[in-house]
Protein backbone atom coordinates (compact mmCIF):
# COMPACT_ATOMS: atom_id res chain seq x y z
CA UNK A 1 0.00 0.00 0.00
CA UNK A 2 2.49 2.18 1.13
CA UNK A 3 4.64 1.52 -2.23
CA UNK A 4 1.80 1.99 -4.46
CA UNK A 5 0.53 5.58 -2.40
CA UNK A 6 4.80 6.45 -3.26
CA UNK A 7 4.64 5.41 -6.74
CA UNK A 8 1.50 7.42 -6.90
CA UNK A 9 2.78 10.52 -5.57
CA UNK A 10 6.17 10.78 -7.79
CA UNK A 11 4.73 9.75 -10.76
CA UNK A 12 1.79 12.73 -10.00
CA UNK A 13 4.81 15.16 -9.25
CA UNK A 14 3.51 15.61 -5.98
CA UNK A 15 6.50 16.92 -4.26
CA UNK A 16 7.57 18.73 -7.01
CA UNK A 17 4.37 20.49 -7.00
CA UNK A 18 4.95 21.14 -3.36
CA UNK A 19 8.58 22.61 -4.43
CA UNK A 20 6.61 25.18 -6.87
CA UNK A 21 4.56 26.39 -4.49
CA UNK A 22 7.07 27.39 -1.91
CA UNK A 23 8.93 29.10 -4.94
CA UNK A 24 5.38 30.59 -6.18
CA UNK A 25 4.79 32.06 -2.63
CA UNK A 26 8.31 33.70 -2.57
CA UNK A 27 7.74 35.48 -5.51
CA UNK A 28 5.30 37.98 -3.91
CA UNK A 29 7.31 38.16 -0.53
CA UNK A 30 9.39 41.29 0.64
CA UNK A 31 12.25 41.94 -0.72
CA UNK A 32 14.91 42.22 1.43
CA UNK A 33 17.66 43.56 -0.37
CA UNK A 34 18.88 46.85 0.07
CA UNK A 35 19.60 49.58 -2.76
CA UNK A 36 23.01 49.94 -1.85
CA UNK A 37 24.46 53.14 -2.40
CA UNK A 38 21.07 54.56 -1.67
CA UNK A 39 20.36 52.37 1.59
CA UNK A 40 23.06 51.57 4.28
CA UNK A 41 22.99 48.69 6.93
CA UNK A 42 23.34 49.97 10.16
CA UNK A 43 27.27 50.09 11.17
CA UNK A 44 28.81 48.86 14.74
CA UNK A 45 30.67 51.53 16.22
CA UNK A 46 33.13 48.59 16.41
CA UNK A 47 33.45 47.91 12.51
CA UNK A 48 36.64 47.27 11.10
CA UNK A 49 37.36 49.16 7.99
CA UNK A 50 39.95 51.22 6.94
CA UNK A 51 43.00 51.78 9.16
CA UNK A 52 43.88 55.34 10.60
CA UNK A 53 46.90 56.27 12.70
CA UNK A 54 45.88 59.01 15.79
CA UNK A 55 47.53 62.13 17.15
CA UNK A 56 46.79 63.54 20.72
CA UNK A 57 44.89 66.60 21.06
CA UNK A 58 47.91 68.92 21.55
CA UNK A 59 49.09 67.07 18.02
CA UNK A 60 51.66 65.10 18.82
CA UNK A 61 52.28 61.61 17.42
CA UNK A 62 50.43 58.88 19.58
CA UNK A 63 52.87 55.92 17.94
CA UNK A 64 56.10 55.42 19.87
CA UNK A 65 57.02 52.22 17.48
CA UNK A 66 56.77 49.85 20.10
CA UNK A 67 56.24 47.44 16.84
CA UNK A 68 53.93 45.54 18.81
CA UNK A 69 51.42 45.40 15.59
CA UNK A 70 53.81 44.50 13.63
CA UNK A 71 54.68 41.04 15.96
CA UNK A 72 50.88 40.44 16.59
CA UNK A 73 49.96 40.90 12.76
CA UNK A 74 48.74 37.42 11.65
CA UNK A 75 49.42 38.70 8.03
CA UNK A 76 52.59 40.44 8.14
CA UNK A 77 51.07 43.13 6.74
CA UNK A 78 52.92 45.87 8.84
CA UNK A 79 56.29 47.31 8.16
CA UNK A 80 57.40 49.59 11.00
CA UNK A 81 61.06 51.08 11.24
CA UNK A 82 62.19 53.69 13.44
CA UNK A 83 64.66 55.96 14.47
CA UNK A 84 65.41 58.79 17.82
CA UNK A 85 62.94 61.94 16.61
CA UNK A 86 64.97 65.59 16.82
CA UNK A 87 63.07 65.78 20.30
CA UNK A 88 64.71 62.78 21.67
CA UNK A 89 61.43 60.50 21.18
CA UNK A 90 61.42 57.28 19.49
CA UNK A 91 58.92 57.51 16.59
CA UNK A 92 58.28 55.53 13.27
CA UNK A 93 60.30 56.34 10.17
CA UNK A 94 57.83 54.45 8.26
CA UNK A 95 54.92 52.66 8.85
CA UNK A 96 52.98 50.70 6.00
CA UNK A 97 49.86 48.86 6.18
CA UNK A 98 49.73 46.64 2.90
CA UNK A 99 45.77 46.42 2.34
CA UNK A 100 46.33 43.81 0.11
CA UNK A 101 47.72 41.44 3.17
CA UNK A 102 45.56 43.12 5.68
CA UNK A 103 43.09 40.60 6.76
CA UNK A 104 41.14 43.41 8.79
CA UNK A 105 41.46 41.22 12.22
CA UNK A 106 41.98 44.11 14.37
CA UNK A 107 44.52 42.60 16.59
CA UNK A 108 46.70 45.63 15.86
CA UNK A 109 44.37 47.70 17.30
CA UNK A 110 44.23 45.71 20.47
CA UNK A 111 47.86 45.11 20.71
CA UNK A 112 48.79 49.09 20.50
CA UNK A 113 49.35 50.26 24.08
CA UNK A 114 48.37 53.92 23.21
CA UNK A 115 45.65 53.62 20.56
CA UNK A 116 47.42 54.88 17.88
CA UNK A 117 46.85 52.18 15.52
CA UNK A 118 42.89 52.22 14.78
CA UNK A 119 40.93 50.71 12.27
CA UNK A 120 37.91 53.07 11.23
CA UNK A 121 34.69 52.58 9.94
CA UNK A 122 35.51 53.55 6.29
CA UNK A 123 34.88 50.87 3.98
CA UNK A 124 33.98 52.47 0.74
CA UNK A 125 37.60 52.79 -0.83
CA UNK A 126 39.29 51.56 -3.90
CA UNK A 127 42.64 51.58 -5.94
CA UNK A 128 43.40 52.26 -9.39
CA UNK A 129 46.91 52.22 -9.70
CA UNK A 130 49.66 49.37 -8.39
CA UNK A 131 50.91 50.52 -5.20
CA UNK A 132 47.98 52.41 -3.77
CA UNK A 133 47.12 49.22 -1.49
CA UNK A 134 50.43 50.54 0.60
CA UNK A 135 49.16 52.81 3.56
CA UNK A 136 52.11 54.57 4.01
CA UNK A 137 52.48 56.76 7.43
CA UNK A 138 51.22 59.95 5.97
CA UNK A 139 48.33 58.35 4.46
CA UNK A 140 47.27 57.02 7.56
CA UNK A 141 47.81 60.08 9.79
CA UNK A 142 45.84 61.85 6.81
CA UNK A 143 42.96 59.42 7.54
CA UNK A 144 42.73 59.76 11.21
CA UNK A 145 43.07 63.92 11.18
CA UNK A 146 40.48 64.09 8.82
CA UNK A 147 38.14 61.49 10.65
CA UNK A 148 39.35 62.06 14.14
CA UNK A 149 36.06 62.91 15.50
CA UNK A 150 34.11 59.93 14.45
CA UNK A 151 37.07 57.67 15.55
CA UNK A 152 37.37 58.88 19.37
CA UNK A 153 33.41 58.89 19.34
CA UNK A 154 33.54 55.09 18.69
CA UNK A 155 36.08 54.46 20.88
CA UNK A 156 34.27 56.57 23.51
CA UNK A 157 31.08 54.56 22.97
CA UNK A 158 32.98 51.25 23.47
CA UNK A 159 34.98 52.25 26.28
CA UNK A 160 32.71 50.51 29.22
CA UNK A 161 33.20 47.05 27.27
CA UNK A 162 37.10 47.26 27.54
CA UNK B 1 3.92 34.60 -46.78
CA UNK B 2 1.09 37.42 -45.24
CA UNK B 3 -1.44 38.96 -46.83
CA UNK B 4 -0.82 41.92 -45.78
CA UNK B 5 -2.20 44.42 -48.63
CA UNK B 6 -1.36 47.48 -47.59
CA UNK B 7 2.43 46.81 -47.72
CA UNK B 8 2.49 44.82 -50.86
CA UNK B 9 0.26 47.25 -52.79
CA UNK B 10 2.88 50.15 -51.41
CA UNK B 11 6.09 48.38 -52.36
CA UNK B 12 4.54 46.82 -55.58
CA UNK B 13 4.56 50.65 -56.52
CA UNK B 14 8.07 50.93 -56.08
CA UNK B 15 9.96 47.86 -57.44
CA UNK B 16 9.10 46.02 -60.09
CA UNK B 17 6.34 43.21 -59.39
CA UNK B 18 9.40 40.56 -60.26
CA UNK B 19 10.91 41.45 -57.49
CA UNK B 20 7.97 42.50 -54.90
CA UNK B 21 7.55 38.95 -53.28
CA UNK B 22 11.39 38.72 -52.49
CA UNK B 23 11.93 41.69 -51.12
CA UNK B 24 8.30 41.48 -48.73
CA UNK B 25 9.55 37.84 -47.21
CA UNK B 26 12.95 40.00 -46.39
CA UNK B 27 11.28 42.58 -44.83
CA UNK B 28 8.63 40.26 -42.68
CA UNK B 29 12.05 37.73 -41.85
CA UNK B 30 13.80 41.09 -40.84
CA UNK B 31 10.44 42.36 -38.78
CA UNK B 32 10.47 38.87 -37.30
CA UNK B 33 13.61 38.36 -36.43
CA UNK B 34 13.91 41.63 -34.53
CA UNK B 35 10.82 40.73 -32.49
CA UNK B 36 12.40 37.59 -31.47
CA UNK B 37 15.98 39.05 -30.66
CA UNK B 38 14.33 41.96 -28.45
CA UNK B 39 11.80 39.08 -26.72
CA UNK B 40 14.68 37.29 -25.92
CA UNK B 41 16.47 40.75 -24.80
CA UNK B 42 13.82 41.09 -22.38
CA UNK B 43 13.22 37.39 -21.59
CA UNK B 44 16.97 37.69 -19.94
CA UNK B 45 15.71 40.61 -17.86
CA UNK B 46 12.67 38.43 -17.15
CA UNK B 47 14.61 35.89 -15.80
CA UNK B 48 17.21 37.86 -13.39
CA UNK B 49 14.04 39.31 -11.98
CA UNK B 50 11.50 36.75 -11.47
CA UNK B 51 14.58 34.67 -10.07
CA UNK B 52 15.72 37.35 -8.09
CA UNK B 53 11.81 38.12 -7.03
CA UNK B 54 11.96 34.15 -5.85
CA UNK B 55 14.83 34.35 -3.56
CA UNK B 56 13.61 37.23 -2.11
CA UNK B 57 16.01 39.88 -4.32
CA UNK B 58 15.15 42.98 -6.12
CA UNK B 59 17.16 41.91 -9.24
CA UNK B 60 18.74 44.24 -11.89
CA UNK B 61 17.77 47.68 -10.79
CA UNK B 62 20.47 50.12 -12.04
CA UNK B 63 19.98 51.39 -15.62
CA UNK B 64 16.92 51.72 -17.53
CA UNK B 65 13.34 54.05 -16.48
CA UNK B 66 12.28 54.91 -12.61
CA UNK B 67 8.85 53.26 -13.93
CA UNK B 68 10.56 49.46 -14.19
CA UNK B 69 13.98 49.91 -12.79
CA UNK B 70 16.59 47.85 -14.29
CA UNK B 71 14.40 47.83 -18.17
CA UNK B 72 17.63 48.40 -20.09
CA UNK B 73 20.23 46.20 -18.05
CA UNK B 74 19.69 43.90 -21.66
CA UNK B 75 21.14 46.41 -23.80
CA UNK B 76 24.08 47.29 -21.08
CA UNK B 77 24.62 43.62 -21.37
CA UNK B 78 25.18 43.37 -25.37
CA UNK B 79 27.55 46.22 -25.34
CA UNK B 80 29.43 44.60 -23.01
CA UNK B 81 29.52 42.03 -24.75
CA UNK B 82 30.16 43.67 -27.94
CA UNK B 83 33.51 44.76 -26.35
CA UNK B 84 34.78 41.69 -25.35
CA UNK B 85 37.65 39.89 -27.25
CA UNK B 86 36.54 37.07 -28.96
CA UNK B 87 39.18 34.15 -28.20
CA UNK B 88 39.69 31.58 -29.78
CA UNK B 89 42.35 29.18 -28.35
CA UNK B 90 45.23 27.90 -30.00
CA UNK B 91 44.52 24.38 -30.10
CA UNK B 92 41.20 24.74 -31.26
CA UNK B 93 39.36 23.73 -34.54
CA UNK B 94 39.37 27.64 -35.87
CA UNK B 95 36.25 26.33 -38.65
CA UNK B 96 34.06 24.53 -36.44
CA UNK B 97 34.81 26.60 -33.77
CA UNK B 98 33.44 29.52 -35.34
CA UNK B 99 30.59 27.33 -36.84
CA UNK B 100 29.09 26.27 -34.28
CA UNK B 101 27.68 29.13 -32.58
CA UNK B 102 25.47 29.44 -36.20
CA UNK B 103 24.72 26.18 -36.21
CA UNK B 104 23.02 26.31 -32.66
CA UNK B 105 21.39 29.80 -33.64
CA UNK B 106 20.46 29.60 -36.72
CA UNK B 107 17.73 26.07 -36.83
CA UNK B 108 16.46 28.17 -33.42
CA UNK B 109 15.26 30.72 -35.45
CA UNK B 110 14.31 28.92 -38.67
CA UNK B 111 11.98 26.69 -37.03
CA UNK B 112 9.77 30.14 -36.81
CA UNK B 113 9.13 29.62 -40.61
CA UNK B 114 6.25 27.61 -39.84
CA UNK B 115 4.95 29.28 -36.51
CA UNK B 116 1.22 30.71 -37.11
CA UNK B 117 1.52 33.60 -34.95
CA UNK B 118 -2.03 34.63 -36.51
CA UNK B 119 -4.96 33.06 -38.33
CA UNK B 120 -2.83 32.82 -41.92
CA UNK B 121 -0.45 34.79 -40.52
CA UNK B 122 2.54 32.04 -40.79
CA UNK B 123 5.98 32.52 -43.42
CA UNK B 124 5.50 29.12 -45.03
CA UNK B 125 1.96 27.10 -44.11
CA UNK B 126 3.50 24.00 -44.96
CA UNK B 127 1.68 20.82 -44.93
CA UNK B 128 4.81 18.98 -43.18
CA UNK B 129 4.98 21.71 -40.52
CA UNK B 130 5.34 19.52 -38.03
CA UNK B 131 7.73 17.59 -39.22
CA UNK B 132 9.68 20.67 -40.18
CA UNK B 133 9.89 21.20 -36.20
CA UNK B 134 11.02 18.15 -35.28
CA UNK B 135 13.99 18.00 -37.58
CA UNK B 136 15.11 21.94 -37.01
CA UNK B 137 14.38 21.36 -33.09
CA UNK B 138 17.11 18.24 -33.58
CA UNK B 139 19.43 20.21 -35.67
CA UNK B 140 20.20 22.52 -33.09
CA UNK B 141 22.21 19.65 -30.83
CA UNK B 142 24.66 19.89 -33.85
CA UNK B 143 25.78 23.43 -32.66
CA UNK B 144 26.19 22.24 -29.13
CA UNK B 145 28.09 19.20 -30.21
CA UNK B 146 30.33 21.03 -32.47
CA UNK B 147 31.19 23.57 -29.89
CA UNK B 148 32.33 20.95 -27.20
CA UNK B 149 34.21 19.22 -29.63
CA UNK B 150 35.96 21.87 -31.08
CA UNK B 151 36.92 23.57 -28.01
CA UNK B 152 39.43 21.11 -27.56
CA UNK B 153 38.73 20.98 -23.61
CA UNK B 154 37.65 17.89 -22.29
CA UNK B 155 34.72 20.76 -19.82
CA UNK B 156 33.18 21.72 -23.19
CA UNK B 157 33.93 17.45 -24.43
CA UNK B 158 31.83 16.30 -21.32
CA UNK B 159 29.22 19.27 -21.77
CA UNK B 160 28.94 18.08 -25.74
CA UNK B 161 28.86 14.45 -24.63
CA UNK B 162 25.81 14.83 -22.13
CA UNK B 163 23.62 17.52 -24.32
CA UNK B 164 24.07 14.96 -27.28
CA UNK B 165 22.87 12.02 -24.97
CA UNK B 166 20.41 14.06 -23.07
CA UNK B 167 18.79 15.51 -26.30
CA UNK B 168 18.74 11.75 -28.02
CA UNK B 169 16.84 10.45 -25.46
CA UNK B 170 14.25 13.32 -24.76
CA UNK B 171 14.07 13.81 -28.54
CA UNK B 172 11.78 10.45 -28.39
CA UNK B 173 9.61 11.43 -25.82
CA UNK B 174 9.01 14.89 -27.80
CA UNK B 175 8.62 13.33 -30.82
CA UNK B 176 5.68 10.64 -29.22
CA UNK B 177 3.80 13.71 -27.77
CA UNK B 178 3.72 15.19 -30.91
CA UNK B 179 2.30 12.07 -32.49
CA UNK B 180 -0.48 12.65 -29.95
CA UNK B 181 -1.26 16.01 -30.91
CA UNK B 182 -1.06 14.55 -34.11
CA UNK B 183 -3.13 12.05 -33.55
CA UNK B 184 -5.78 14.43 -31.95
CA UNK B 185 -5.36 16.86 -35.06
CA UNK B 186 -5.41 14.54 -38.17
CA UNK B 187 -3.12 16.63 -39.69
CA UNK B 188 0.71 18.08 -39.74
CA UNK B 189 0.25 21.48 -40.61
CA UNK B 190 0.50 23.74 -37.45
CA UNK B 191 -2.85 25.82 -38.48
CA UNK B 192 -4.53 22.81 -39.00
CA UNK B 193 -3.91 21.68 -35.84
CA UNK B 194 -4.94 25.06 -34.14
CA UNK B 195 -7.95 24.81 -36.20
CA UNK B 196 -8.67 21.26 -34.66
CA UNK B 197 -8.71 22.59 -31.08
CA UNK B 198 -11.81 24.88 -32.20
CA UNK B 199 -15.23 25.28 -29.64
CA UNK B 200 -15.89 24.07 -26.04
CA UNK B 201 -13.17 22.27 -23.90
CA UNK B 202 -11.52 21.68 -27.26
CA UNK B 203 -7.96 22.31 -26.43
CA UNK B 204 -5.62 19.67 -26.57
CA UNK B 205 -4.60 19.50 -22.85
CA UNK B 206 -7.71 18.18 -21.38
CA UNK B 207 -7.43 14.68 -23.31
CA UNK B 208 -3.69 14.65 -24.08
CA UNK B 209 -2.78 15.95 -20.44
CA UNK B 210 0.15 13.43 -20.13
CA UNK B 211 1.54 14.43 -23.18
CA UNK B 212 1.62 17.84 -22.42
CA UNK B 213 3.35 17.02 -19.48
CA UNK B 214 6.09 14.75 -21.20
CA UNK B 215 5.90 17.91 -23.74
CA UNK B 216 7.16 20.57 -21.49
CA UNK B 217 9.24 18.09 -19.69
CA UNK B 218 10.94 17.54 -22.66
CA UNK B 219 11.22 20.82 -23.86
CA UNK B 220 13.04 21.50 -21.20
CA UNK B 221 15.18 18.80 -21.39
CA UNK B 222 15.11 20.26 -24.89
CA UNK B 223 16.89 23.25 -24.78
CA UNK B 224 19.15 22.55 -21.65
CA UNK B 225 17.83 24.97 -19.09
CA UNK B 226 17.90 23.89 -15.46
CA UNK B 227 17.01 21.28 -13.84
CA UNK B 228 18.23 19.47 -17.10
CA UNK B 229 21.15 22.24 -17.45
CA UNK B 230 23.81 19.41 -17.51
CA UNK B 231 25.64 20.16 -20.54
CA UNK B 232 26.21 23.59 -18.90
CA UNK B 233 26.26 22.17 -15.19
CA UNK B 234 28.71 25.28 -14.04
CA UNK B 235 29.35 24.10 -10.64
CA UNK B 236 30.48 20.93 -11.95
CA UNK B 237 32.19 21.39 -15.73
CA UNK B 238 32.40 25.16 -15.31
CA UNK B 239 30.46 26.13 -18.36
CA UNK B 240 29.76 22.68 -20.21
CA UNK B 241 30.18 22.92 -24.10
CA UNK B 242 30.62 26.84 -24.58
CA UNK B 243 33.37 27.10 -21.60
CA UNK B 244 36.34 28.79 -24.28
CA UNK B 245 33.50 30.92 -25.71
CA UNK B 246 33.43 34.63 -24.87
CA UNK B 247 31.82 38.02 -26.09
CA UNK B 248 29.87 37.46 -29.28
CA UNK B 249 30.62 34.13 -29.98
CA UNK B 250 28.82 33.59 -26.52
CA UNK B 251 26.37 35.47 -26.91
CA UNK B 252 25.33 33.45 -30.23
CA UNK B 253 24.68 30.59 -27.77
CA UNK B 254 22.82 32.66 -25.11
CA UNK B 255 20.10 33.73 -28.11
CA UNK B 256 20.13 30.42 -29.46
CA UNK B 257 19.15 28.99 -26.12
CA UNK B 258 16.69 32.20 -25.13
CA UNK B 259 14.93 31.90 -28.36
CA UNK B 260 14.92 28.07 -28.37
CA UNK B 261 12.71 28.54 -25.10
CA UNK B 262 10.38 31.11 -26.36
CA UNK B 263 9.61 28.75 -29.35
CA UNK B 264 9.26 25.25 -26.62
CA UNK B 265 6.53 27.63 -25.17
CA UNK B 266 4.88 29.01 -27.96
CA UNK B 267 4.99 25.20 -29.43
CA UNK B 268 3.31 24.12 -26.28
CA UNK B 269 0.79 27.12 -26.80
CA UNK B 270 0.27 25.98 -30.39
CA UNK B 271 -0.21 22.28 -29.34
CA UNK B 272 -2.23 22.15 -26.68
CA UNK B 273 -3.50 25.48 -25.84
CA UNK B 274 -5.46 26.25 -29.17
CA UNK B 275 -2.37 28.54 -30.65
CA UNK B 276 -4.10 31.87 -31.51
CA UNK B 277 -7.60 30.70 -30.37
CA UNK B 278 -9.43 32.65 -27.75
CA UNK B 279 -9.69 31.32 -24.33
CA UNK B 280 -13.48 32.57 -24.50
CA UNK B 281 -13.85 30.55 -27.72
CA UNK B 282 -17.33 28.92 -28.01
CA UNK B 283 -18.43 30.39 -24.43
CA UNK B 284 -18.92 34.01 -25.58
CA UNK B 285 -21.21 34.97 -29.34
CA UNK B 286 -18.74 34.07 -31.87
CA UNK B 287 -19.06 37.67 -32.84
CA UNK B 288 -17.63 39.09 -29.67
CA UNK B 289 -14.06 40.82 -29.84
CA UNK B 290 -12.78 38.68 -26.29
CA UNK B 291 -14.01 35.86 -28.86
CA UNK B 292 -12.04 36.36 -31.85
CA UNK B 293 -8.65 34.65 -32.48
CA UNK B 294 -5.33 36.63 -32.95
CA UNK B 295 -1.64 37.35 -32.23
CA UNK B 296 -2.89 39.10 -28.88
CA UNK B 297 -3.99 35.21 -27.47
CA UNK B 298 -0.93 33.63 -28.99
CA UNK B 299 1.34 35.80 -27.04
CA UNK B 300 -0.45 36.40 -23.81
CA UNK B 301 -0.38 32.49 -23.74
CA UNK B 302 3.31 31.88 -24.76
CA UNK B 303 3.87 34.04 -21.57
CA UNK B 304 2.74 31.67 -19.40
CA UNK B 305 5.04 28.60 -20.32
CA UNK B 306 8.05 31.19 -20.83
CA UNK B 307 7.25 32.22 -16.81
CA UNK B 308 7.10 28.69 -16.10
CA UNK B 309 10.85 27.85 -17.39
CA UNK B 310 12.14 30.39 -14.80
CA UNK B 311 10.14 29.21 -12.52
CA UNK B 312 11.38 25.75 -13.04
CA UNK B 313 14.76 26.90 -13.05
CA UNK B 314 14.35 28.92 -9.63
CA UNK B 315 12.87 26.03 -7.99
CA UNK B 316 14.90 22.55 -8.54
CA UNK B 317 18.42 21.66 -8.09
CA UNK B 318 20.05 20.01 -11.59
CA UNK B 319 19.38 16.42 -11.85
CA UNK B 320 21.81 14.31 -11.35
CA UNK B 321 23.49 13.17 -15.11
CA UNK B 322 22.09 9.25 -14.66
CA UNK B 323 18.50 10.73 -13.04
CA UNK B 324 17.94 12.44 -16.21
CA UNK B 325 18.44 9.33 -18.40
CA UNK B 326 16.47 7.44 -15.92
CA UNK B 327 13.36 10.42 -16.04
CA UNK B 328 13.98 10.13 -20.21
CA UNK B 329 13.87 6.71 -21.16
CA UNK B 330 11.77 4.64 -17.94
CA UNK B 331 9.02 7.68 -16.85
CA UNK B 332 8.48 9.95 -20.15
CA UNK B 333 8.70 7.22 -23.18
CA UNK B 334 6.89 4.29 -21.47
CA UNK B 335 3.93 7.66 -20.44
CA UNK B 336 3.35 9.12 -23.95
CA UNK B 337 3.39 4.97 -25.20
CA UNK B 338 0.42 4.18 -22.79
CA UNK B 339 -1.27 7.58 -23.56
CA UNK B 340 -0.95 7.09 -27.37
CA UNK B 341 -2.95 3.65 -26.83
CA UNK B 342 -5.11 5.25 -24.74
CA UNK B 343 -5.86 7.57 -27.23
CA UNK B 344 -6.04 5.19 -30.04
CA UNK B 345 -8.80 3.41 -28.04
CA UNK B 346 -10.29 7.05 -27.73
CA UNK B 347 -10.13 7.50 -31.49
CA UNK B 348 -11.26 4.34 -32.26
CA UNK B 349 -14.65 3.97 -29.99
CA UNK B 350 -15.07 7.97 -30.48
CA UNK B 351 -14.50 8.87 -26.66
CA UNK B 352 -14.82 12.72 -26.18
CA UNK B 353 -13.36 14.99 -29.08
CA UNK B 354 -12.80 12.45 -31.24
CA UNK B 355 -17.07 11.60 -31.52
CA UNK B 356 -17.70 11.69 -35.05
CA UNK B 357 -14.34 10.65 -36.27
CA UNK B 358 -13.30 8.01 -38.68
Amino acid sequence: MQGIRNFLKTFLLWELLQGLWVTWKGLWAPKVTLNYPEEKTPQSNRFRGLHALRRYPNGEERCIACKLCEAVCPALAITIESDVSADGTRRTTRYDIDLFKCIFCGFCEEACPVDAIVETRLHEYHMENRGENIMSKDKLLGIGERYEAMIAADRAADARYR
Amino acid sequence: MWEWSPLRDWVSGIITPYWTYPFLLIVQTLIVVTCLILTMAFYTLAERKVIGWIQARRGPNRIGGLLIPGLAQPFADVVKLMFKEIIIPADANGFLFRLAPFLALVPSLAIWAVIPFAPEHAFANIDAGLLYILAMTSMGVYGVILAGWAANSKYAFLGAMRSAAQIVAYEIAMGFAMVGVLMAAGSLNVGEIIRAQQGLFGWNWTWLFPMLMVYFISGVAETNRAPFDVAEGESEIVAGFHVDYSGMAFALFFIAEYVNMILISALTVIFFFGGWLSPFDGWLPADSWLAAPGFFWFGLKTLVPMFSFLWLRATFPRYRYDQIMRLGWKALIPVTLVWLLVEGFMVYFQVGPWKGHL
